[in-house]
């Protein structure tokens, strides 16, 4: 199982983090070329990331450029060379309707076709941050083989909105809901967005259960502090891990003497809770903390 | 790649490098280097511009190089940014850059 607990924004014209970043290991790198990227300083950006992605190893790090939309000058340019440069992911901003994935898609094939790279070798994630996109998450979730996953954008999508962010963010309730449904619907990834106060550890720390627990697989970071309280969240506690692996047990037993219910101190087990619980243990194996030998 | 005015690229931040390049009136290459790993890497800072510019197609150059410990992909990335800067280019040729 790939996580994607944490995706690390870098300036995609900052030298110094686009060779570095992933030595904080987050799970997913992510050079960014669109709005940290002045318009004077695009060609550089691209220029930088280009080439040190096509130099450089990441240790195992995911890599991910989020590109400029191919409603700007930038768009085409970033994919030609992002491309060829080959990151594992592609991330397209203030994506709003299928056609815009398709979009892109079309464009990444030409270029795929081009040098010789298997069609389909570079991923997408969509970004999600305007009401309009919000509405059709569904059919942007579903748009793309290629696509792994779908973030959420939440500081133009607030500003359109006519409010701010929150410190319990109930203005993004519904966005919040709505890609994580589309990301389920389609089987792919849902990101949560950027916590952009990074003083506030305690106010971060309180967000990142509340996504964790709507079902969120993860989070957009700014800053690379923010990346192990985000795994610290992540990661089952003793007594979760111990309590499904019981469950697992109680199961392999079950079906050993063919039995078709389960119960467990007493309750019964049914799907729901298997799943649950093998859930438990991935995240676990992924996290570290359980060897990857132990049965599902 | 015809050079018709100065263009530059890069910053003076820690491991990056900011290239000037403008046209040599004098004929050939002429690299300016300020850098404080000169000794260990002035040569090869030396080389990969070189090598880039060639891979351009460039000549007649002036470059100056005011270099903060940057990799040699750091290098060619600001080199060429500025090359492209220097020749009014816009429209990027992908396929003879790979």
């Amino acid at each position: 199982m790939k996580l994607r607990r944490t995706m690390l924004y870098v300036p995609g014209n900052s030298a110094a983090m686009v060779k570095d970043a992933h030595i904080y290991r987050p799970d997913t790198v992510m050079f960014d070329l669109e709005d940290s990227v002045s318009y004077r300083e695009k060609d550089a950006a691209r220029f930088l990331v280009y080439q040190t992605l096509r130099t450089l190893d990441y240790e195992g790090v995911e890599t991910a450029v989020r590109i400029n939309g191919l409603d700007t000058p930038y768009g085409r340019d970033d994919i030609e060379a992002m491309v060829r440069a080959r990151p594992n992911i592609i991330r397209i901003p203030k994506t709003e309707k299928a056609q815009d994935v398709t979009d892109v898609e079309t464009e990444i094939e030409r270029v795929e076709r081009k040098i010789g790279l298997p069609i389909g070798t570079i991923k997408l994630f969509a970004a999600i941050e305007t009401p309009l996109g919000v509405l059709n998450a569904r059919e942007i979730a579903c748009s793309s083989n290629r696509l792994l996953g779908i973030a959420l954008g939440a500081e133009d999508l607030v500003t359109s909105l006519r409010t701010s962010r929150s410190k319990d963010g109930i203005e993004l309730h519904y966005a919040r809901s709505q890609v994580l449904y589309a990301a389920r619907i389609a089987g792919i990834n849902a990101i949560d967005t950027v916590y952009s106060n990074v003083q506030d550890e305690e106010g971060f720390i309180a967000e990142v259960r509340l996504i964790k627990q709507l079902g969120f697989d993860g989070k957009s970071v700014i800053q690379p502090n923010q990346i192990k309280l985000v795994h610290r969240v992540y990661t089952p506690t003793e007594e979760e891990i111990h309590k499904a692996l019981r469950v697992l047990a109680a199961i392999r037993e079950a079906e050993s003497k063919g039995s078709g219910v389960i119960a467990l101190d007493g309750r019964m087990v049914d799907k729901p809770i298997v799943e649950r619980a093998r859930w438990t243990i991935e995240l676990a194996k992924a996290s570290g903390v359980v060897p990857e030998e132990v049965k599902l | 790649m015809r050079i018709l005015h100065s263009g530059t690229a890069g910053t003076l931040e820690s491991s990056d490098v900011m290239i000037t390049v403008e046209r040599n009136p004098e004929k050939g290459l002429i690299i300016e280097l300020e850098s404080i790993s000169e000794a260990r890497f002035g040569n090869r800072i030396r080389e990969v511009i070189t090598d880039t510019l060639k891979k351009l197609q460039v000549q007649d150059v002036k470059v100056r190089v005011q270099d903060r410990s940057a990799l040699d992909c750091t290098i060619r990335a600001r080199l060429t940014a500025a090359v492209f800067r220097a020749a009014g280019i816009e429209k990027y040729p992908w396929e003879e850059l790979e």
